[in-house]
């Protein structure tokens, strides 16, 4: 079976992020990308169901600007075996990104696609349904749990409630939560094996998407800084606070 | 400026993660030797980067060896308990014979045989090599050990040793540094029978010690290159060695100025970050500017080794520079933690002892210092 994986290039999750002066939006300039946590466990899980010999060839996606090569390089240096990059410079909105990966859906035919259910960027957590949409296909979002048997997966969600499952013929959609499990980290042999895989290059073109943005951001901010918080005495007072300070009840 | 070998290093930092301060606090206590953190770094292939693909390496240069151990004390841990698996076997590559190399370097690639002991100093002699007394007598088709060295770190965790001795008295020689010979020997083949190894304990938890040589027999086989000749081949391994040091000293510098830093930002003292005091951040400021000033030093000779030009003077400076400003950074971590850098759960009075070591190990300042007077300013010599 194989098994496309889309990874997103984002700010690398360790950093502090910096909005621009002139509140277009985030300053990236000369900060350390990485893959999206997201994405990376979205690849684990497909490294780990090769390593069952559920998955035959796993090709990862990557829709971003030259560097994001790198990411795939990350991706075949944990496991996957080819890449594919479409580049694009400058945003690409979750739609054009489900609309390229449609494209390369019909010239890959995987079984599976397995995405982050987010990126740490933007947060937007709407590749993976609008992908499962544009496809026809069904889809089990927020992955805790993935078992693939032959033409059916069945996914274990983590919803508000607790824990839903839900099997899905195949092909279907999976995207990852945070507890799918835990990724590796590559060894050095498989960092060497990464840099001698193939990683094809394509432009949004090739798949008749136009990238240009449909959404206008006005102007990005800030969160408001945390204040320091008090110490109430009784709960009447607390009640009374609630009330007449913060205006919540 | 982007950090060499990128996706190297965030595997490094992520296998680091599983070795946190607990780990090493709890081996340093006990002088326990990290056997589960070398084990990991040798199966994720990290202490095999030198080795040429063909006998089953990474094939890489030195500089992504520096960039692995800079990441590993940058993180907190230490490579001093396996950095020489990296490197000692140069001596081997370049001057073992094709069935020498066929028959060791798979199996230190893999990490089957540990290759991490280089037994060159003796209490009498130190950095003045050539009067090393160590011999070796040839007799028939084996040499007959007898001596004794000192500072020989991981013997005791080591399969194979690199041995350094005399196969001709320094008096017969044509010139001090003829005579001298390298020869491998099988550690465990070796202790109890000729090789006794007593370790060291010292300020740090770094498995060192002592070696003593009564009539070890070694195979003829075993000897590297050309008897006589062994000075001129451990050589170049000593300047890999210290550059392979300077990049440790870069990731301790690091250290110390990522936690001082935190600290300072964090630690609040009359309602206010105690960082906001020029007293306490410049500091913090200057050891980033030594660091950064010696880590482009070790880039530097990391490069000359790779292009194979000569750079012993590079090496040994980027060494001494490295050094000083990794220590200069460890007091300064200290000072900015107050009490807490004494504290044993905060990781820097550990990292404070172990990176006090480069400033001595594997060479002196002060024999930097005059290679460099003599050497390279042509001033006289003063011994």
């Amino acid at each position: 079976m194989k098994v496309l994986v889309p990874v997103k290039r984002v700010l690398d999750y360790n950093l502090k992020v910096k909005v621009k002066s002139d509140q277009s939006g985030v300053d990236l300039s000369n900060l350390k990308m990485a893959m999206n946590p997201f994405c990376e466990i979205a690849v684990e899980e497909a490294v780990r169901l090769k390593e069952k010999g559920v998955v035959t060839e796993i090709v990862a996606v990557s829709i971003g600007p030259e560097q994001a090569q790198e990411t795939i390089r990350t991706a075949l240096a944990m496991g996957a075996d080819r890449g594919i990059l479409v580049k694009v410079d400058g945003d690409v909105e979750p739609l054009a990104v489900a609309k390229i990966l449609k494209g390369i859906v019909e010239a890959e035919s995987p079984q599976l696609v397995i995405l982050g259910k987010q990126a740490i960027d933007d947060d937007a957590n709407q590749t993976g349904q609008m992908l499962a949409a544009l496809l026809g296909w069904p889809q089990g979002t927020f992955a805790f749990k993935i078992d693939v048997a032959s033409d059916k997966v069945t996914v274990t969600r983590e919803v508000d409630g607790g824990l839903q499952t839900v099997a899905l013929n195949l092909p279907a959609i999976v995207t990852t939560d945070l507890r799918l499990n835990e990724p590796r980290y590559a060894s050095l042999p498989n960092i060497m094996k990464a840099k001698k895989k193939p990683i094809d290059v394509k432009a949004a073109a090739d798949y008749g998407v136009d990238t240009a943005p449909r959404l206008k951001v006005l102007k990005v901010t800030e969160p408001p800084k945390r204040q320091g918080g008090v110490k109430v005495k009784t709960v009447a007072e607390l009640v009374d606070k609630l009330k007449n300070e913060a205006g919540v009840l | 400026m982007a950090e060499s070998f990128p996706e190297i290093r965030a595997s490094v930092r992520r296998l680091c993660a599983e070795f946190p301060g607990a780990y090493w606090q709890a081996l340093d206590r006990d002088r326990i030797y990290p056997t589960e953190f070398v084990e990991t770094l040798t199966r994720e292939g990290f202490l095999s980067v030198l080795i040429p693909e063909a006998y089953g390496g990474a094939g890489l240069g030195l500089g992504a060896a520096a960039a692995i151990l800079e990441e590993i004390h940058r993180s907190g841990c230490n490579g001093g308990a396996c950095h020489a698996q990296m490197y000692t076997m140069g001596t081997l590559l370049r001057y073992g014979s094709e069935v020498q190399k066929q028959a060791f370097l798979p199996k230190i690639a893999s990490g089957a045989l540990r290759l991490q002991a280089f037994g060159v100093t003796e209490p009498t002699s130190g950095t003045d090599t050539t009067r090393l007394r160590t011999f070796a007598r040839r007799e028939g088709d084996r040499y007959i050990v007898n001596g004794q060295k000192i500072w020989i770190s991981r013997a005791e965790h080591s399969d194979l040793m690199v041995l350094l001795v005399r196969t001709t008295a320094r008096e017969d020689a044509a010139k001090p540094s003829d005579g001298m010979s390298v020869l491998i020997v099988d550690m465990k083949e070796a202790v109890g029978r000729g090789l006794t190894v007593r370790p060291i304990r010292t300020m740090l938890n770094h498995a060192t010690t002592e070696l003593f040589f009564d009539d070890l027999e070694v195979p003829a086989e075993n000897l590297i290159g050309v008897e006589g000749q062994g000075f001129r081949y451990i050589l170049e391994g000593m300047n890999a060695e210290r550059i392979l040091i300077a990049a440790e000293c870069i990731g301790d510098g690091r250290f110390f100025i990522d936690r001082a830093g935190a600290y300072a930002k964090d630690r609040e003292v009359f309602g206010r970050p105690i960082g906001a005091n020029q007293g306490v951040q410049f500091p913090i400021a200057r050891a980033y500017v030594q660091v950064s000033a010696a880590a482009l030093m070790v880039d530097h000779a990391a490069a000359l080794f790779e292009a194979g030009e000569p750079c012993g003077t590079e090496a040994n400076m980027a060494k001494m520079a490295a050094s000083e400003a990794s220590w200069f950074a460890a007091d300064m971590c200290v000072q900015t933690h107050g009490g807490f850098g004494f504290a044993e759960a905060f990781d820097i009075e550990r990292k404070f002892r172990e990176t006090r070591l480069y400033q001595v190990a594997p060479i002196s300042t002060n024999l930097i210092l005059s290679h460099v007077a003599t050497h390279v300013l042509g001033l006289p010599k003063s011994f």
